[in-house]
């Protein structure tokens, strides 16, 4: 088993024909079962193409119709990159992995808003994507690192991910699933959501979380694994050293009104049990200690 | 991207949000001449720099008469303002604001961010005003009132009346202060602004309330369907670096260590950061080169960072995804041939086609010490730095 995505599903690539879907389309194409996986792209007025073998729609309505999509993936350009969540939402896909970078707040706090009550689940935007290894990646990851296994990872950020999958995968500790959720403010599934779903999914056997500075996500998660989980995690908090006022690239890494500080996620998580290292290349090593145990 | 507080009140007069009358000035004779013409017998020289704490810092100076105004404008203008937002070094003060001084009874707090527990913004108030907002969240919490507002439908006559009530505005004035709050959230929406902060906002003795200070922030995202604000951005306020390096993709922040450090990816960027400090360094600057790290990226990277005299080392750390290691390696190499590198490189390569990239370091002449972990990396920087 894993979370989220399988090789049975059905991806739909929201912005397709822009240079950066069609790239990615093709390398996720290429990776375990995408050939298969891969199935619709949707881009407005260009209907009736095809992209790397993929007949494209004008919507994601119209590509559900045709091919029964149940995850959509969107690269489509900052400006315009809510009303794609929004229609992916409108036409009840089950799971949406927004890629995109640099979509203004008001746009999520619309768009999330307007999800109230859909059963539709958001991943980012800002995020790397989703990967089931040896099974279908979808996102901008390098496919190759991951190894199937029976840890989850969840982090806020890319090549962070890319760190500690690459540190697991070389201890022999393959991966369910391999979710990021993004670097934005206001986005879909936060630590506390994955690490729930990791929870009950029989197949994981341990989750690693990355998080950093700003907001209060770590905290919240803490405090729901402290009463919650049944199974090992570790993590690592980026951004001891980063000064309070300053944005730390993502739109959500900074700390404000002195809130958000990695000591006191740090702090959050050694009290809910979770074993947090400083040094971000003992992530993995952190990982097979708690499993031993 | 930050305004000026005189930048935000005129944002603010346009939403009908009460504001002094003043004017923004840039020479000693023209904060002279503002007085005369907002007329009156007190008013109020304000430091415009960027940073919070100016009143502490003696960049705000109430003038009983022109003369004083002369004074104070002569004494503000051109002075370095020390405040506990500016750092150590402060910060030159270029522009001036002359407003009407006003007969303050009361001072409140109203506040706006985007909550990312609600994610939604959320309306802040309380009867604390004119000191740190940290400070009252942090000693007496049930002094803060909040309002999670409903995007659909804005902030409501309730909501914000009942905020109005609650930090003890006299209940003749709620219907007026609630119309304030509400043209303020209005700002805050239309704007796509990320944060505004009125601290304080006063009740006179006259028995008017007005937004004494404002600070607003925008987000960056949405800067490009507000062109209008673009041409409030003050460059003097900005790092320069920064600046240059934006123009290059990169996202960089200059911070007080030696090592500098080149790396893709915001969250690995800080997490190099934060291994260089455990193993006894410190970081000059945070810099994410984002996915490409193509060799013009890269060149500039060097080129900004090498400026920095306190500069002892240079750790690149690149993940290569999509972007392959031999790629980086080789804008890595034509960047170090180009800029002339002073001070030791330690290069951490990991990811697609690692060892051809680590073999195009290795042929290639430079001097380039390589490493393999990211702690492997970090003992080496901060040794050679302890060396250089």
């Amino acid at each position: 088993m894993s979370i989220l995505i399988n090789k049975d599903s059905r991806v739909v690539t929201q912005g397709i024909t822009g240079k950066t879907g069609m790239f990615h389309t093709h390398h996720s194409i290429e990776y375990a079962n995408g050939r298969n996986c891969y199935v619709a792209g949707v881009t407005p007025k260009k209907g009736g193409q095809v992209v790397e073998g993929v007949p494209v729609y004008d919507s994601v309505a119209e590509a559900k119709a045709a091919t029964q999509c149940n995850v959509s993936v969107i690269y489509v350009p900052p400006p315009f990159a809510a009303a794609a969540i929004d229609e992916a939402v409108d036409a009840e896909i089950e799971v949406v992995i927004c890629i995109t970078e640099g979509i203004p707040v008001k746009d999520m706090i619309r768009s999330r808003d307007r999800m109230e009550g859909s059963s539709t689940i958001l991943v980012g935007p800002n995020c790397p994507g989703v990967i089931t290894p040896e099974e279908i990646k979808i996102g901008i990851m390098p496919g190759y690192i991951h190894k199937k296994g029976r840890i989850g990872v969840v982090s806020r950020s890319g090549t962070l991910t890319y760190e500690v999958v690459d540190q697991l995968t070389k201890l022999g500790l393959g991966q369910t699933t391999c979710v990021g959720i993004g670097g934005d403010p206001v986005n879909g599934l936060k630590h506390v959501d994955v690490i729930k779903m990791f929870n009950d999914d029989p197949d994981t056997d341990g989750v690693v979380m990355c998080g950093e500075i700003g907001g209060t996500d770590e905290e919240i998660c803490a405090e729901w694994i402290a009463d919650n989980m049944t199974k090992p995690v570790v993590g690592f908090i980026a951004g001891v050293t980063a000064p309070p006022g300053k944005r730390m690239g993502h739109a959500g890494a900074i700390i404000a009104g002195g809130k958000g500080t990695a000591n006191e996620k740090i702090a959050a998580l050694e009290a809910a049990g979770v074993g947090v290292t400083r040094n971000p290349s003992d992530m993995g090593k952190l990982m097979q200690e708690a499993l031993q145990k | 991207m930050k305004i000026h507080e005189y930048q935000g009140k005129d944002i603010l007069r346009e939403y009908g949000v009460a504001v002094p009358d003043g004017k923004a000035c840039f020479s000693v004779d023209e904060a002279v001449a503002a007085a005369e013409s907002i007329g009156g017998d007190k008013w109020v020289v304000k430091a415009q720099i960027h940073a919070g704490g100016r009143g502490k810092g003696g960049g705000v100076k109430v003038a009983a008469s022109l003369d004083e105004v002369r004074g104070f404008a002569d004494d503000i203008l051109g002075m370095t303002l020390v405040t506990h937002q500016t750092g150590p070094e402060g910060k030159e003060v270029k522009r001036l604001l002359v407003e009407q001084g006003a007969a303050i009874k009361d001072e409140l707090y109203v506040g706006l961010v985007v909550d990312r527990a609600t994610q939604r913004v959320t309306v802040m108030a309380s009867s604390e005003g004119g000191t740190e907002i940290e400070t009252v969240a942090e000693e007496t919490p049930e002094l803060i009132h909040k309002v999670s507002v409903d995007p659909k439908s804005g902030l409501s006559d309730a909501e914000a009346e009942g905020l109005a009530g609650k930090i003890g505005i006299p209940s003749v004035l709620v219907g007026e202060a609630g119309k304030l709050i509400q043209a303020l959230y209005q700002a805050f929406w239309d704007k796509d602004a990320s944060l505004a902060e009125i601290n304080p906002l006063i009740v006179t003795e006259d028995g008017r309330v007005i937004a004494l200070d404002a600070k607003i922030n925008f987000d960056e995202s949405a800067m490009y369907r507000h062109p209008e604000l673009e041409d409030l951005r003050d460059l003097d306020e900005e790092d320069i670096d920064e600046i240059e390096a934006s123009k290059f993709g990169l996202n960089y922040i200059s911070l007080d260590g030696t090592i500098g450090c080149l790396v893709n990816g915001a969250g690995l960027a800080m997490a190099t950061m934060d291994i260089i400090k455990l193993y006894g360094a410190s970081p000059a600057n945070f810099l994410d080169v984002g996915g490409g790290a193509t060799t013009e990226q890269v060149t500039e990277a060097f080129k900004i960072m090498l400026k920095n005299s306190n500069l002892k080392a240079i750790l690149v750390n690149i993940f290569g995804g999509i972007m392959r290691c031999d790629v980086i390696a080789e804008g890595l190499v034509n960047a170090a041939r180009e800029v002339d590198l002073s001070v030791p490189l330690v290069v951490r390569l990991e990811g697609t086609n690692v060892e051809k990239g680590r073999q195009i370091l290795a042929d290639s002449g430079i001097s380039v010490i390589s490493a393999t972990t990211m702690a492997d990396a970090a003992e080496k920087v901060a040794a050679a730095a302890a060396g250089a």
